[in-house]
C-alpha cells in the first residue's frame, strides 16, 4: 500500500483548512473543537507537563469555555504562541480565542479591534526583597540597588517611580533572566523587580529558601490579564465571557467541582439558575442547558483553578482574591 | 620537550580546579533519580529533570503511546544521511522519499496507525523534518539559482542574482516571521496555511540562497577546457551539464554544501520565536513546569548534547562523502 495518498491527504487536511466561515461561534461548534492560541512556557499559566498535557490558568481558562460549548473540557485545541504572533493568528482566524497572559489595554481593544473577556489575573509589577533587609514597604527603598531585567518595560517603570517619588535608586541591568536571578540571590543588589507572578514563582525555585524572600504588597504598574476574542462577534464573545463569570460566580456561591452535582439539587434559586435547573441562562447564550454546571464539574471554580495551578509556585491570592475577601473578582451576576 | 614553567603548572592546577568542580556538580553531588525536592536538597545537577522530561524534549506534544513513531522517524532520518554515504545518488530523489515517509509515520491513519494532527508534531523528528525539507527542497533551487547566475542572458542572471542578494540581505528570523505572521494575512481569506508546511517553504527559500552560492563555487572551479571538451564530444549543452561539470561542481562544492547543511539543523531552532514545536521550543516547554522550575542549565546541556552528536554525524558523513 503506497503512503502516497495518505501524505496528500494530510498536507491537504492537515495544513489547509478553512478558518472563517460565518461567525466564530457556528465554526466552533462545526469544528467540533475549540482552538485555544496559548503561551509555550509559562510556569503556572501554560505549560506542557511531562505527558504533553497542558496545564495552567491560561489553559484552564480554555478548557472551560470547551466545557460550556461542548459539555466537555477536553475539545480545546491548543496552538502556541508567540507574543508577536498571538494578535495575527487571531486576527487571521487561525484560533478562536486568545488565552495567553495578555495586558488588556485600550489600544489592544480599539486599535487591534479585540474584545477582551473578564480579569482571570491581576498582575503587576512588584518588588521582591531579602526578609534580612527589613522592609515591608516600597516606599521604603529610597537609595537601594534593584536588579531588573534589561530593555524591558519593567526596566522603564521601576524607574519612573522612583523617579515620580523623588527617591534614588541604583539599577543593577542585567539581560539574561538566569544571570540575573543568580545576581540577587547571591546578593548583589537589595531588590528584585518584574511582574508579581514571575517574582513568585522565582522565588519558589531559584531561591532554595523561599521563606527567606519578602514579595512587598505594592505594585507600581497594573498587567490585568484576560482572554481575548476577535472583535465584531458579539455572540462568541459573550460565551468566553460568561464561561470564565460562571467560574468566579461559583467560588462565590461555594460551589466547587466535588458539589456541584448536589448544589445543583438544592433549593436555593441562585443555584438553580447558575447550574441549569432552570433552563433560561444557557438558551440566551446558545449553549446547552448545562454549560455552566459542566465548566464548574470539569475544571472547577476559580479558586481551585487558581490553587491548582498558581499554587506550587506560593503565589498568594492578592487581588486576585474574591471582592467578599479583599480582592477584585467581582462575577456580574448570571441571571 | 622544554622544561614546565611555573606558568604550565599554574594553568594545570587551575584546569585540574575547574575538572574536579565540574566534576563535583555533574557526578559526585548530582541526582540521577527523584523529584524537584530532591534536586534543590542537594549541590549537583539534576539529572532526574532529564528523566522525566526527556520524552517531552524530543518528542514534543506527540502523544506518549505512539511516540514510536516518532522515534522511527528520527531513525530513518539518520539512517538516510548514512545511506546517502553510500550510494551517493541516492539523495536527489531520497530526500523526497523520506520526507514522504516521515509524513505518513508521524501523521498516521493509515494500517491501523492511529491518525496524530500536525499541531501534535513536535521535539526532534520535527527538526529534523525541518532540516531535510530545508537543505532538500533548496538545492534543487540553488542548482537553478547557481545555473541562473551564470547565465548569458543578462535577465536570467539578473533575477538569479537579486533573489539571492534580498534572500542573503535578509536574517533568518524575519524570514520566518514572514511566513508564520505574514503569510497567513496575504492568504485569500477562509484559509490557512498551516505554521509547518510555510515554515518548512520559508526554509527551503532562504537555504536555497546560500547552497546556490555554495554550488557557484563549484562552477566556477571548472576549468573552461571541461566544456569545451564536452562540446568536441557532441554532447549537447544539457547533457554536458548534467554528466561532466555538475558532477566535479558538486564535489568541490560539498564541504560548504555540508556546512550550510549543519547550518541550516541548527538554524532551525529559530522556529522557537514562531511556536513551532521543535526540539529547543521543547526544552523551554520542559522549563516551564511549575513542579519542576529552575533547571535550565541541566536542560540546555541536553539539548546541546543533542544537537552537538548530530551535527557531528552530519558532517562525518560530509567527510566520507568527500573520499569516496
Amino acid at each position: 500500500m503506497s503512503p502516497l495518498p495518505f501524505v496528500l491527504a494530510a498536507a491537504l487536511g492537515g495544513f489547509v483548512a478553512p478558518a472563517l466561515a460565518g461567525t466564530t461561534f457556528d465554526a466552533v461548534k462545526q469544528r467540533g473543537a475549540l482552538r485555544c492560541g496559548v503561551n509555550v512556557s509559562v510556569p503556572g499559566f501554560s505549560s506542557p507537563d511531562s505527558q504533553g498535557h497542558w496545564q495552567g490558568l491560561d489553559v484552564d481558562v480554555c478548557r472551560a469555555v470547551a466545557a460550556a460549548v461542548f459539555g466537555d473540557a477536553g475539545k480545546v485545541e491548543f496552538v502556541p504562541l508567540n507574543a508577536q504572533q498571538r494578535f495575527a493568528a487571531l486576527q487571521s482566524g487561525e484560533i478562536d480565542m486568545l488565552s495567553r497572559n495578555t495586558t488588556w489595554t485600550l489600544t489592544r481593544d480599539a486599535e487591534l479591534k479585540l474584545d477582551f473577556g473578564p480579569v482571570v489575573f491581576f498582575d503587576g509589577q512588584g518588588f521582591m526583597v531579602a526578609k534580612a533587609l527589613g522592609v515591608s514597604r516600597a516606599g521604603q527603598l529610597d537609595g537601594a540597588s534593584v536588579c531588573v531585567q534589561s530593555g524591558t518595560s519593567t526596566e522603564q517603570s521601576v524607574s519612573d517611580w522612583f523617579r515620580a517619588r523623588g527617591m534614588s535608586f541604583r539599577p543593577v541591568v542585567m539581560d539574561n533572566f538566569d544571570e540575573l536571578n543568580k545576581a540577587f540571590f547571591a546578593g548583589r543588589c537589595d531588590v528584585y523587580t518584574t511582574d508579581r507572578s514571575g517574582l513568585a514563582s522565582i522565588r519558589m525555585t531559584m531561591s532554595g529558601k523561599p521563606d527567606d524572600y519578602l514579595i512587598l504588597p505594592d505594585m507600581i504598574s497594573k498587567e490585568p490579564l484576560a482572554p481575548a476574542v476577535r472583535h465584531g462577534d458579539q455572540d462568541w464573545a459573550d460565551v468566553v465571557r460568561w464561561s470564565v463569570m460562571v467560574l468566579i460566580e461559583a467560588e462565590e456561591l461555594g460551589v466547587t467541582s466535588a458539589n456541584v452535582a448536589e448544589k445543583r439539587d438544592s433549593a436555593d434559586p441562585a443555584l438553580g439558575r447558575l447550574l441549569g435547573r432552570t433552563p433560561d441562562l444557557g438558551q440566551a447564550l446558545g449553549l446547552p442547558q448545562d454549560w455552566a454546571f459542566q465548566a464548574i464539574r470539569q475544571v472547577g471554580n476559580y479558586g481551585e483553578v487558581y490553587q491548582r495551578n498558581l499554587g506550587p509556585l506560593g503565589l498568594d491570592r492578592g487581588l486576585n482574591a474574591l471582592w467578599t475577601q479583599g480582592g477584585l473578582l467581582y462575577a456580574i451576576p448570571a441571571r | 620537550m622544554r622544561r614546565p614553567r611555573p606558568f604550565d603548572v599554574l594553568a594545570l592546577l587551575l584546569l585540574a580546579a575547574a575538572g574536579w568542580a565540574l566534576w563535583g556538580w555533574a557526578v559526585r553531588e548530582a541526582v540521577w533519580a527523584g523529584d524537584a525536592a530532591a534536586c534543590r536538597a542537594a549541590g549537583g545537577a539534576c539529572w532526574a529533570f532529564i528523566g522525566e522530561k526527556w520524552r517531552l524534549m524530543l518528542f514534543g506534544l506527540y502523544p506518549p503511546a505512539e511516540q514510536w513513531r516518532a522515534a522511527l522517524a528520527v531513525l530513518l532520518s539518520v539512517a538516510f544521511v548514512a545511506a546517502c554515504v553510500r550510494w551517493r545518488r541516492a539523495w536527489p530523489l531520497g530526500w523526497l522519499g523520506l520526507l514522504a515517509l516521515d509524513y505518513a509515520l508521524l501523521a498516521g491513519g493509515f494500517l491501523g496507525l492511529s491518525a496524530v494532527p500536525v499541531a501534535q508534531w513536535g521535539g526532534l523528528p520535527l527538526t529534523l523534518l525541518l532540516t531535510v525539507s530545508g537543505v532538500g527542497g533548496g538545492l534543487p533551487l540553488a542548482l537553478l539559482l547557481a545555473l541562473g547566475r551564470r547565465s548569458r542572458l543578462p535577465l536570467l542572471r539578473l533575477l538569479a542574482g537579486g533573489y539571492i542578494e534580498l534572500i542573503r540581505g535578509v536574517p533568518l528570523v524575519s524570514v520566518l516571521f514572514m511566513a508564520a505572521v505574514m503569510f497567513p494575512l496575504l492568504l485569500p481569506p477562509g484559509w490557512v496555511l498551516g505554521k509547518l508546511l510555510s515554515t518548512q517553504l520559508a526554509l527551503a527559500l532562504f537555504v536555497a540562497a546560500y547552497l546556490a552560492e555554495a554550488i557557484r563555487g563549484g562552477l566556477q572551479a571548472i576549468a573552461y577546457g571541461q566544456y569545451e571538451a564536452a562540446a568536441a564530444l557532441g554532447m549537447r549543452h544539457g547533457t554536458a551539464l548534467a554528466t561532466v561539470i555538475l558532477p566535479q561542481a558538486l564535489r568541490i562544492a560539498l564541504p560548504a554544501l555540508t556546512g550550510i547543511a549543519i547550518g541550516t539543523f541548527k538554524d532551525t531552532s529559530l522556529v522557537v520565536i514562531i511556536g513551532l514545536f521543535d526540539l529547543m521550543t521543547a526544552t523551554r516547554a520542559a522549563l516551564g513546569d511549575p513542579r519542576w522550575l529552575g533547571f535550565s542549565l541541566e536542560a540546555y546541556l541536553f539539548a546541546a548534547l543533542v544537537y552537538g552528536v548530530l551535527s557531528w554525524s552530519l558532517s562525518l558523513a560530509g567527510r566520507q562523502l568527500e573520499k569516496r
